[in-house]
């Protein structure tokens, strides 16, 4: 049978999914992006990805809409006027979110939304308000269906984040994930602890650090008062912007290539992120100049996004296999320190490279290309996420962890972060989670997420899945969110239900 | 000679001993022998008969001067010393200075916001703990004491200038009573309870409730009666009795039905306690 045939035909696929992945397959049957013969090479030996974005891309990876800005005046295309009350924004909103696209046909960002919603709080009670909230929630996980979705809350308290928060545990949901912007500066110590409440109840939010993550790129012009969002994995991108793609080298496998450490350094670890930006410079003139979708598209006439505003990724994975490969067994990544030297050794030259390169399109990243730990999506076999520690060799003590972890993060701008499912009698205790994110935060970790390590709702790469909904699609069921179908693999692959968990 | 205290270990991280994330140092002895004591083996300190040296499978011990010696670095915490130890101790035990002890915990900052020495019984080492204690202050980090309360605290007012609070475990109210479960009399517990109240030192109370071994009834009014208005802004915790790692008499023992602690946390309430957490 054809590619076409399996998707028509399988078994384990809703409607919507079976969709999502002929047009996927449509899409591949185009190559109009020219490669270069060491790309090919590397491509052919795995060691370079385009994380299955597609071979001719007609719309961004990832879109973050200026939804403030939606809110003050609905939209000429959508034929919606600006809402004056919280019925009618919401309602707007849902309408909106199936018109953004993105990398899975669906958005990815549905907004800051305490922002969005706090000026239409006036007159309304709390139990006015959190049925139209959970409402709301619902249907993002019914409709969006995606784990890779994202709204954020904070830095500031507001009473739509509170009782976000509220509706979220309440309603126990995959999508979309949260991450709570904080800055012990501004957020008070009582919202922090509601939201950790929530991450106990609910596995979100996640936390990103406002104070080091808040100047990645400037701010719009009468936009939101802050220039950047988390989407997805814990992308940090611009708002009223997005990313155009996002690439990587695996380093996992690139080691594997390698005849010595020298080698490594000196020619395959140069070549191969010569080649990804000479690809991701092909990929994103396609995306702008002729795929029409910036030329065309009422998000850019109507302001929510700007083209100018849109950022290429550049990302890595499998720090942890790399250094295992290039070191042997006696060195392990995490805990001995000539490993974690050689680690940072490579993570300076490329970003070097990185850096020294001209990236076009790329005003609102000064013209340059963002670094991303990536993640990792489905199986992801023998490739731990960036640079976290591989499942099974952390530090014993979470401290150790921690710091280990703020170390590597100062190399990425465009998002890095880590999971730790923590002991469920922590929440009898949230102080001590909100000691933890504050010290993580003082050492400069850039973004953490916690879940009890009994809850149903767990994070794969960063994006969260129900383990009953994977264990459905194991037993060859089909289910609403498709990230269930990574999740399903990864979690397997990289023996996810083995993290070591803390604070026990 | 130098001042040291013997650690039996220190925990990077503690969810429950006190408000947030803090560093556990527990002290190796202890004055009293509870009949439902969890961690029977901090009881006593080594005597040197060199039971376990035979036993290790790990060859982590040995015995020199009278002494069993430990190798830290050999060792693969089987506990099988434990185990078989006849005296409720444990060669396992590295005596250090307040120094030593304080290097360690600042170690841990800026994840943790205090340290909470416990036991054993820590109030043996009260100028150790006061020695560490000034180091933690100055700092910045949080300072716990977690005790029996049958060391007089009115001995030993300097450290409570250095301490923030005592966690207090007030076992039983009735002497006869407390003395069938520790060995021991709990007139200073009291006395320790009213000098701790005075000067604003409480940091919790804790009951553990046995069924047939102890008076919690008593012990919540009588705990009330001493504390008078204070009663109001202190922490109670109620703990049911569970039998792990509990040696003796008491192991396989049932825990308290859910009902008899409902009932206890009434009773605390109506004796004026606000703030009563079953645990």
């Amino acid at each position: 049978m054809s590619e076409f045939m399996d998707i028509i035909t399988a078994s384990n696929l809703t409607y919507g999914q079976k969709l999502i992945h002929l047009a996927q397959a449509a899409e591949n049957a185009e190559h109009p992006i020219p490669t270069t013969p060491e790309y090919d090479w590397f491509f052919e030996r795995d060691a370079i990805c385009d994380m299955h974005e597609g071979n001719a891309p007609y719309r961004p990876r990832y879109i973050c809409c200026d939804m403030e800005r939606f809110a003050r005046q609905g939209s000429d295309f959508l034929r919606l006027d600006a809402p004056d009350n919280l019925d009618d924004l919401l309602m707007n909103l849902q309408i909106l979110y199936q018109n953004v696209p993105s990398v899975t046909g669906r958005p990815v960002y549905v907004g800051q939304l305490d922002r969005v919603f706090d000026p239409f709080l006036d007159g309304l009670s709390d139990e006015e308000i959190l049925p139209k909230f959970k409402r709301f929630l619902n249907y993002i996980d019914r409709t969006v269906a995606s784990g890779y979705c994202h709204a954020n809350l904070g830095p500031e308290d507001t009473r739509a984040g509170r009782l976000l928060l509220q509706a979220d545990a309440e309603v126990q949901n995959a999508v979309p994930n949260f991450t709570l912007k904080y800055d012990p500066e501004v957020t008070p110590d009582d919202f922090a602890r509601l939201a950790l409440k929530t991450s106990m109840a609910c596995a979100n939010p996640a936390y990103a650090n406002d104070r080091l993550l808040r100047d990645t790129y400037p701010l719009a012009a009468n936009g939101p008062k802050d220039a950047y969002t988390v989407v997805s994995c814990y992308n940090v991108l611009p708002v009223r912007g997005g990313a155009y793609c996002l690439d990587r080298v695996k380093l996992s496998q690139l080691a594997d290539l390698a005849t010595s450490v020298d080698h490594f350094m000196n020619e395959l670890l140069p070549n191969a992120t010569g080649a990804l930006l000479e690809y991701m410079d092909a990929r994103i003139k396609f995306l702008v100049e002729d795929s029409n979708f910036f030329q065309t598209s009422f998000l850019v006439r109507e302001g929510l996004i700007e083209r100018e505003r849109f950022v290429g990724m550049f990302g890595m994975i499998g720090m942890h296999e790399c250094i295992e490969k290039l070191m042997g067994p006696g060195h392990v990544y995490g805990t001995d320190p000539e490993a974690n030297d050689l680690a940072d050794e490579i993570m300076t030259k490329m970003c070097e490279q990185v850096l020294a390169w001209d990236a076009p399109y790329s005003e609102a990243g000064g013209g340059k290309y963002m670094m991303h730990a990536q993640a990792g999506f489905g199986d992801q076999m023998s490739s731990t996420p960036g640079v976290r520690i591989r499942v099974g060799s952390e530090p014993e003590v979470f401290w150790d962890h921690i710091r280990h972890c703020a170390r590597m993060h100062r190399f990425f701008t465009a998002g890095v972060s880590d999971i730790f499912p923590v002991e469920p009698t922590a929440a009898n205790n949230l102080d001590a989670l909100l000691d933890v994110v504050k010290g993580a935060f003082a050492v400069d970790d850039k973004y953490l997420s916690f879940y009890p390590s009994d809850s149903d709702l767990v994070r794969i790469t960063g994006f969260l899945v129900k383990r009953s909904e994977m264990e459905k699609f194991a037993r060859g069921e089909a289910v609403l969110a498709d990230t269930s179908h990574d999740g399903e693999g990864n979690w397997r692959a990289n023996d996810l239900a083995d993290r070591k968990v803390r604070l026990g | 000679m130098e001042l040291t205290a013997p650690v039996n270990k220190i925990i990077p991280f503690s969810l429950v001993d006190g408000p947030g994330s803090r560093c556990s140092v527990f002290l190796q002895g202890c004055n009293i022998a509870c009949a439902y004591c969890h961690n029977p083996e901090t009881q006593n300190l080594c005597l040197g008969c060199g039971l376990c040296v035979d036993q290790c499978p790990a060859g982590a011990l040995s015995r020199r001067d009278g002494h069993v010696r430990w190798d830290k670095d050999a060792c693969v915490q089987c506990d099988t010393c434990i185990h078989v130890c006849p005296h409720k101790a444990s060669p396992k035990i590295e005596r250090l200075t307040p120094d030593e002890v304080f290097e360690i915990v600042h170690s841990y900052q800026p994840f943790i916001r205090g340290i909470t020495v416990s036991g054993g019984e820590c109030m043996l080492h009260p100028e150790w703990m006061r020695a560490l204690f000034a180091l933690c202050r100055k700092a910045g980090l949080g300072t716990l004491i977690d005790s029996n309360g049958c060391v007089p605290f009115t001995q030993h007012d300097e450290l409570l200038d250095v301490t923030d609070g005592v966690m207090l475990d007030v076992k039983a109210w009735d002497d006869e009573v407390f003395r069938h479960l520790t060995g021991h009399g709990n007139d200073t517990v009291k006395e320790n309870l009213a000098h701790l109240a005075r000067r604003d030192k409480i940091e919790e109370l804790r009951i553990v409730v046995v069924p047939g071994w102890n008076d919690p009834e008593a012990t919540i009014m009588g705990i009330a009666d001493v504390l008078g208005d204070k009663v109001r802004t202190t922490t109670l915790k109620l703990i049911k009795f569970r039998h792990f790692g509990v040696v003796g008499e008491l192991a396989g023992s049932p825990s308290p039905s859910d009902e008899h602690m409902a009932e206890l946390e009434g009773l605390a309430r109506t004796s004026g306690f606000e703030d009563v957490q079953i645990r």
